[in-house]
């Protein structure tokens, strides 16, 4: 039985992050493997039961200073330990951004963020536009390394740099963390941060079957998963591939 | 008026005039923004001072939804009353495109032939156009997420929108939606606003959408309570902290009765008076727009008996809502833009199994928005729950546009038959018109290219004879 903890379900969902519950849960439904989202709101403590994934999305600025606030107390001390555990957390945009030391508003305020990634992001400067594209990067597959492609969208005004902490991958058409180091999202243990929104599970259905395979480990490390039909994921995939490939 | 002819200002509409016969001429298109272009150029005072001399002045929409169908329409009402208004025409809504449309309605004397300026305005665009426009009325329709990779926060674009009203001439009025909880919120940035909302318990939904971008109280960020959801964020709301509740309303619709395609009735409430009102529109959000279009006629004086003859006579903008005739087949066309209404138009025609032969068409150029996430947002499950309750036809619907990739993945995670996939649009709706039965109805639902890309394969397999006349 998976457990799915969608964090601030109501307030941080702005690109369709919806879209990656739905994806993480069709794919277990699919194979018969038992699912359940628990949505985590402002306030309420996280409950791991070993077999979880946390999913963190994004939100508007008024919304990430509300949360900010409710991570500060134990609710952050509680997501830190389940990464330090080995649990699966997937932090989108704001989520992601949130899941780094600090995030300074447009207006100069400074959010403080859960630290579970060594980074920081800063607000653009006023003559810089948000960076806002399709994007393609190259992610070292978790368990072997190979090198697998994934597509996504992004739209953020905040530049992330990272400090000691590894990227999630490597940009290849897109602007990714800051649009100058050529590096994309942060990854810590099984816990993954991105600026790619919306639609980054579907359309990547091998990330999607990865977090499912590292969350279902932690309580069987013999656990085997089911190939799936995946023509349209595919297709999907490989035309805005295709689009975006030989672009940098 | 001044008596001294303005030397600039007549400079400025004859270059404008040159550009738009030389972008004719060049097939350019029909020249909708160029003008205005090469007339702020020369003279950048050009719509202040032709503003100025619109005897009954000027009155702009603005909002995510509903724009050009509200302007319209509030066209179609002034026309019934005998005003003659300028129109900026689809498409053509920033600062050069009202520029644009007032230029062409002057005589190269600077003399406009209209009586008022009627505007559809982009939301991002409205201050410099309160500027210098004299607007007499401003509407705001709504804010929905839409395209915010062009505008970024939806709190920015209200306070965007809030900062034009202190621009607006003594006299002018702000026209809001009760119902949009940030729109509503607007209102304390300006004295005496008018405000406009649906009462109407039965269309409750019962629940917020997962689009529902403003579901927290505009001025203290608790989560608002609802007693009616009707759409989106859009419903009857108050903050429970008593600080912000939906204001009350000056302009009404309550028994709204849905009819389907064929459109909804309502009993339009105003400060002079009710009347039982019937739009051809289907779908509430049309109810919305009409409600716009009576408070927008209402505050500039126009009669309630005009309002409602005006809005029974008009028949709906190019491409938003259309009906082709396709031989013995028609084709409805169904504007797509955003979440919310994709959710509406799915719950208005699809969910009851009206349609049964259905085409999505998804492209992502700028016009149609370059993120397709929002599908992901889209209620499709509301539908398959439709279909495994029995409510809906299981027919697979046809998809197709430069993303029918992603709309195919969002089906199938639905758990919807996806059809054929067919990414090219003239080939894609040549398919799904053979599919349809003889007399049936194809539905087409597509984005904003691709509902462009269609109409011209419609019209070029000769299926040119709309219903509903756009004008």
């Amino acid at each position: 039985m998976l457990t799915i903890h969608h964090l601030y379900a109501d307030m941080m969902n702005l690109y369709g992050d919806r879209g990656n519950v739905i994806s993480i849960k069709k794919r277990c439904e699919w194979r018969g493997i038992g699912v359940e989202v628990v949505d985590v709101g402002l306030g309420e403590r996280v409950r791991p039961t070993g077999c979880d994934i946390f999913l963190f999305g994004g939100g508007q600025d008024r919304e990430q200073a509300l949360l900010a606030d409710d991570l500060s107390g134990s609710k952050g001390e509680d997501l830190r330990a389940v990464v330090e555990d080995g649990g699966v957390v997937l932090g989108v945009c704001g989520g992601y951004q949130l899941m780094g030391h600090h995030y300074e508003t447009p207006e100069g305020e400074k959010l403080p963020g859960v630290g579970i990634f060594d980074l920081h992001t800063e607000p653009r400067k006023p003559d810089e536009a948000r960076l806002i594209g399709n994007v393609l990067v190259e992610v070292p597959a978790p368990e072997t390394g190979d090198v697998r492609r994934v597509v996504g969208f992004e739209n953020h005004g905040g530049r992330t740099y990272l400090g000691d902490c590894e990227p999630l991958g490597t940009v290849v058409a897109g602007f990714g963390n800051n649009g100058r180091d050529g590096t994309e999202g942060a990854r810590r243990l099984n816990a993954y941060g991105t600026y790619l929104h919306g639609s980054l599970l579907p359309k990547n259905p091998w990330l999607t079957d990865q977090l499912i395979l590292t969350a279902l480990r932690r309580e069987d490390d013999t656990v085997e998963l089911e190939p799936l039909e995946d023509s349209a994921e595919g297709n999907a995939f490989a035309s805005m591939a295709g689009r975006l490939a030989g672009r940098r | 008026m001044s008596f001294v002819p303005d030397l600039r200002l007549l400079a400025s509409i004859g270059a404008a005039r040159a550009a738009q016969l030389a972008s004719r001429t060049l097939k350019r298109g029909g020249g909708s923004t160029i003008p205005g272009v090469v007339a702020r150029r020369v003279d950048p005072k050009v719509l202040k001072k032709l503003s100025k001399r619109l005897t009954l002045g000027s009155v702009a929409v603005t909002g995510t939804n509903g724009k050009t169908t509200t302007t319209r329409m509030i066209g179609k009402i002034l026309q019934t009353a005998g005003v003659r208004a300028v129109n900026n025409s689809t498409g053509a809504n920033l600062v050069t495109g009202v520029t644009a449309a007032l230029v062409s309605d002057s005589s190269l004397s600077g003399k406009p032939s209209s009586g008022m300026g009627l505007f559809e305005v982009d939301e991002a665009s409205i201050p410099r156009v309160a500027a210098e426009a004299e607007l007499k009325i401003l509407a705001v329709l709504n804010l929905f997420r839409d395209q915010l990779d062009r505008y970024g926060e939806l709190a920015y674009t209200g306070k965007v929108i809030a900062s034009a009203f202190a621009d607006l001439p003594r006299g002018g009025a702000v026209v809001l939606n009760a119902d949009d909880p940030l729109v509503a919120s607007l209102g304390r940035s300006t004295g005496g606003p008018v405000f406009y909302g649906v009462d109407e318990p039965d269309l409750d939904t019962g629940r917020l959408q997962h689009v529902a971008d403003s579901k927290d109280c505009p001025i203290c960020g608790t989560p608002l309570d609802y007693a009616a959801v009707y759409m989106g964020h859009v419903g009857v709301y108050g903050c429970p902290t008593g600080d912000f509740s939906r204001p009350p309303l000056d302009y009404r619709a309550s028994r709204v009765r849905p009819e389907g395609a064929r459109g909804s009735s309502f009993l339009l409430t105003t400060p002079k008076g009710e009347r039982e009102a019937k739009i051809s529109l289907p779908g509430l959000y049309n109810v919305y727009n009409a409600l716009a279009a009576a408070a927008v006629a209402g505050e500039a004086g126009v009669g309630l008996e005009d309002i409602v003859r005006g809005i029974g006579e008009f028949g709906g903008a190019f491409g938003r809502v259309e009906r082709i005739e396709a031989g013995d087949r028609e084709a409805f066309l169904l504007l797509i833009k955003n979440p919310v209404g994709f959710n509406e138009i799915l719950r208005t025609f699809v969910t009851g199994a009206e349609a049964k032969n259905v085409l999505i068409a998804i492209n992502d150029n700028d016009a149609d928005g370059r993120d397709v996430s929002w599908l992901w947002d889209v209620d499709f499950e509301m539908l398959a729950e439709a279909r495994a309750a029995g409510k809906a036809d299981a027919a697979p619907f046809t998809v197709s546009g430069i993303r029918a990739g992603d709309m195919a993945v969002r089906l199938k995670y639905a758990e919807l038959p996806v059809g054929e996939v067919v990414p090219d649009r003239e080939e894609a709706i040549k398919m799904a018109l053979q599919s349809t039965p003889p007399g049936e109805t194809l539905y087409v639902l597509p984005t904003y290219t691709a509902m462009l890309e269609i109409r011209k394969a419609l019209s070029d397999m000769g299926y040119t004879h709309p219903f509903w006349e756009d004008r």
